[in-house]
């Protein structure tokens, strides 16, 4: 329950990081490089102004990480999005058709997984940097990230929906849709996919702290958010460049708040597979 | 018989399912040679029945013995392998799709498990109402209403309670709610698979009541598969006894509980449990039950037999008629051994 | 002192978040060795709890919360678990409705076998393996030697559920529980596991309790039976006096209402409505609300199990006493 709070939280925080945020990190005008490195505000030499200091740019690190929480949430939630309407076309028709079209679909999966994402992203970000130049990239790294998490994750879904209309496609009520005459396609959609849809919730929150984790990562590489629109990821690693020199704040910061991002997510996964597994309450 | 007044033919189904799985399972290695071998069930072998229009036919033998498959090739669940099935003298096995679709109206069925029967993220208003608004489009909505009211009125659900789901009503309730799906297309056929063996004894009288008074008032016919004996006894008019994916015996519902002739019949029907008989004597059989991926050679009752003879291994018996609508498949019935 | 087992005002509880929930509600009953009873209720009627609570192997939320279990005089619903683990799957054994639930799919039946008794007997793997073929010859298992080394898979239904019955003979109990033992079989099967089961009690002087919802097959197995409902013992007595002459308006619906007891076509007897949930049981006898002949006593005043007129018990107000 507590973790359902913090995670609300986090969500406002994310939603309404323009409104909350003291400065706006984006504008330039807000930012003046005499600021920068700043430690937080119980430092002497910190300043009320800033409360947990600023990063190398100059930017109020409180504000950037609320601006970064939401590039990471958006993020996360797209790529999932994206991961799930694959998975769940994909799953649905393998599991519903069977046959050739489910072994097709399945080594299909297979083979997605076993590239490594971030052997993906590498190439995808590489090829598209010299298609459209490094300029653009600022403007299209959000979408791209979306796609690079969404295209490489989405066989974790495809597995679980087959696995589960393999389970539902042999009970009676699928059976009394085929007397009915509906088609095929109805059946699918209508009266099996809604009886998945439980296990479809559970891995989707599991999979949102997936793909922040993977953000940050290819951030932390460099692959990911530029620093001038930085995520949580960009964040921990453009202060991570200072954390020798004593300017630990840029980098710790964000990866608390990173940290227990993830944590609450998956806490509410945990207690969501509880809540909708019926079996539990029987005994 | 008659096909005139045969509201339903199965002719010479056999449906086998194959079981190997991929092609590398089929594999295996014999003899130094690598061999590809399909393992097939034989689940229904050359089943041929006659339905007339308003009886009750039920079809009864153990688990495994193909009853229910059979029941699924009736309702084009399962494509044949080869035979036809026939409703009022029209082929359906073999339809499409769209073809299939008027006749879907008039052939329903009723399933075992009211507890899977159920779609649980549906409502019983939205159960009811898929088929209805399917089969007749452009129906307005104050007959959609009044038509799911009036067939819940008749299995006896209280038409105020349409707003819940499955879960919220019992076993019992599930099964009438899964037979008004069924009536609500106004059908004239009905295929129930083991539809009360999952309910507690007193409400299973209640869903048998249901089901005769249904009958009744709706002038339906019925294919009624179950293992349950003493329900086939109370319900139906004939009783088609299977084995093994084979029929052994097809009579009169009094005539077979009366003088059984087919050895296994006589087995089963002796083996019943009845109330107030005490220490069954019960005809005991050999051996054990043949899996239907293996057949037994010739007659496929013969390994348990206690009256196999020679020809009972070689020849596979034919269904013969004995006169007064009782036909029988076996070589001792028809060379009249001494059986007792 | 001469019962095998003595259940006294046996009361069982879950403990749910909504408080205690009452699965069953004084149930006493004896029997003696040798003896066959059957205990018949429709499913959630407290059956199978009964015979679990019996060999004190009530799954958590579940705990016996009064009453007493006699056997051999030993009052054995106050064992320690480790004590308990001597007489359970050794003088009481159970036997369950699906055989695959009890059977390891990994291992042999032989293995199986001999490792169970191996747990209860101080005995050596050759002696273990002579008791293991006499008790699978005594369930008429054929070939027994070949089959030792077969593993459950390769066996029939009604051939596993032989194994399950010489596995729970192995320790030669005084006591079988059968729970269900022949619902998931065929009704050819079936006949040949009851013979078997009646057998054994016959000869071994053992004591059967027989748990189901099969009113024929506890008429033709069982000398004494019990009729369960909502958690409580409704009827009680010899199985001929209670199938033939039953006393409670329930057990006269039930029997009343199976096909067979009337002539084929005709509507079957019904019993209205269905065996209320343990959470909300109507006030009075448990029964009022189906009961065709009720009075207003029924509705206040929850019946004793008292002995009637026929020689049989009974806890219903409306039946002579």
């Amino acid at each position: 329950m507590v973790s359902f709070i913090i995670l609300v939280l986090f969500l406002l925080l994310s939603i309404g990081a323009p409104i909350i945020s003291p400065y706006n990190p984006y504008d330039s005008a807000n930012i003046d490089i005499m600021n920068s490195e700043i430690p937080p505000a119980w430092y002497e030499e910190g300043s009320t102004q800033f409360l947990l200091g600023t990063d190398n740019m100059g930017r109020d690190l409180l504000s950037t990480m609320f601006y970064g929480l939401r590039i990471s949430v958006m993020i996360g939630l797209g790529a999932v999005f994206l991961q799930a309407m694959i998975g769940i076309m994909v799953g649905l028709t393998a599991g519903y058709v069977g046959g050739k079209v489910d072994a097709v679909l399945m080594r299909m999966a297979d083979i997605q997984f076993s590239f490594p994402y971030l052997m993906v992203a590498i190439f995808i970000s590489a090829v598209f940097q010299i298609l459209f130049g490094i300029g653009s990239y600022e403007k299209l790294a959000v979408p791209l990230l979306v796609v690079i998490i969404g295209l490489s994750e989405w066989p974790v879904y495809a597995r679980t929906i087959r696995a589960s209309v393999m389970g539902e496609k042999n009970k009676e009520y699928v059976e009394a849709a085929r007397v009915i005459g509906l088609s095929r396609p109805v059946i699918m959609v209508r009266h099996v996919l809604p009886n998945t849809l439980t296990s479809v919730m559970v891995i989707s929150t599991i999979q949102v702290a997936n793909a922040v984790m993977s953000e940050a990562a290819l951030s932390f590489l460099g692959l990911g958010m530029p620093v001038t629109m930085p995520s949580l990821g960009s964040l921990i690693k453009s202060g991570f460049e200072y954390i020798f020199s004593g300017i630990w704040w840029i980098t710790i910061f964000p990866g608390i708040f990173l940290i227990l991002f993830v944590l609450v997510i998956n806490l509410l996964g945990d207690w969501m597979r509880d809540v909708l597994n019926p079996k539990l309450y029987k005994g | 018989m008659d096909t005139n007044t045969s509201i339903l033919s199965i002719k010479n189904i056999v449906k086998h399912f194959d079981i190997s799985g991929g092609v590398l399972d089929q594999l295996s290695f014999q003899n130094g040679k690598i061999v590809r071998k399909k393992t097939t069930v034989k689940a229904v072998n050359d089943v041929s029945l006659e339905i007339k229009k308003g009886e009750t036919l039920s079809v009864v033998g153990e688990s495994g013995c193909g009853k229910s498959t059979l029941a699924r090739v009736v309702m084009g669940l399962y494509p044949p392998n080869s035979g036809e099935v026939l409703y009022k003298g029209e082929r359906i096995d073999h339809l499409t799709h769209e073809k299939m679709l008027p006749f879907r109206k008039k052939l329903q069925m009723i399933f075992q498990d009211p507890y899977a029967s159920l779609n649980p993220r549906k409502t019983v208003w939205q159960t009811l109402a898929e088929p209805l608004r399917f089969h007749n489009p452009g129906i307005n909505a104050t007959a959609v209403e009044d038509k799911i009211a009036s067939v819940m009125e008749d299995v006896g659900v209280n038409p105020a309670w349409k707003g819940r789901y499955p879960h919220e009503f019992s076993g019992g309730q599930r099964q009438r709610i899964s037979i008004a799906r069924a009536l609500i297309l106004d059908p004239d056929f009905i295929v129930a698979d083991e539809p009360v063996s999952a309910l507690d004894v007193s409400i299973q009288a209640q869903i048998l009541n249901l089901l005769m008074e249904a009958g009744r008032d709706r002038g339906l016919t019925y294919l009624f598969i179950t293992h349950d004996l003493s329900v086939v006894q109370h319900i139906s008019s004939r009783v088609a006894v299977m084995y093994l994916g084979t029929l052994c015996e097809v009579a009169k519902a009094d005539a077979l509980f009366a003088t059984a002739r087919h050895p296994y019949t006589r087995a089963l029907i002796s083996a019943i449990p009845r109330v107030g008989e005490k220490k069954a004597k019960h005809i005991k059989l050999k051996g054990e039950v043949p899996t239907p991926v293996n057949l037994p050679t010739g007659c496929v009752f013969h390994g348990r037999c206690v009256y196999a003879r020679e020809r009972c291994v070689q020849e596979v018996p034919k269904l013969l008629s004995l006169g007064d609508g009782t036909f029988v498949a076996c070589h001792g019935v028809e060379e009249n051994w001494e059986m007792v | 002192m001469s019962h095998l087992l003595e259940v006294e005002d046996l009361e069982v509880k879950f403990a749910l978040r909504g408080g205690d929930l009452t699965a069953i509600n004084g149930a006493s009953f004896t029997l003696d060795p040798g003896e066959k009873m059957g205990i018949v209720g429709e499913s959630g009627a407290g059956k199978s709890v009964t015979g679990f609570a019996i060999i004190n192997l009530i799954s958590k939320p579940g705990f016996i919360s009064g009453g007493r279990i006699l056997f051999n005089g030993e009052e054995i619903s106050s064992f320690s678990d480790e004590k308990m683990r001597k007489i359970r799957g050794n003088r009481i054994s159970m036997i369950f409705q699906d055989p695959m639930m009890t059977l390891n799919p990994v291992f042999t039946i032989g293995t199986q076998m001999v490792e169970t008794l191996k747990a209860h007997r101080n005995i050596s793997r050759h002696d273990a393996e002579k008791i293991v073929l006499e008790k699978l010859k005594k369930v008429y298992i054929p070939s027994p030697e070949k089959r030792l080394s077969q593993y459950p898979h390769e066996f029939s239904g009604g051939m596993r559920q032989r194994i399950i019955i010489a596995m729970s003979l192995l320790t030669d109990p005084a006591l079988i529980i059968a729970d269900e033992p022949t619902t998931a079989l065929d009704v050819t099967i079936q006949a040949e596991i009851m013979d078997l089961l009646q057998e054994l009690c016959d000869t071994d002087e053992m004591g059967l309790i027989l748990i189901t919802h099969d009113l024929g097959v506890v008429s033709q197995v069982t000398e004494k039976m019990a009729v369960m409902y909502a958690g409580k013992i409704i009827e009680a007595g010899a199985t001929d006096q209670v199938v033939t002459n039953p006393a409670h308006p329930y057990t006269k619906g039930l029997i009343k209402s199976l096909p067979g007891m009337i002539k084929p076509g005709e509507d079957l007897y019904q019993i209205p409505g269905m065996m209320p949930n343990l959470t909300d049981i109507p006030p009075g006898c448990a029964f009022n609300p189906r009961c065709p002949v009720k009075e207003p006593v029924c509705l206040e005043k929850e019946p004793k199990l008292l002995s009637t007129k026929q020689g049989i018990m009974a806890a219903c107000h409306m039946v002579g006493q």
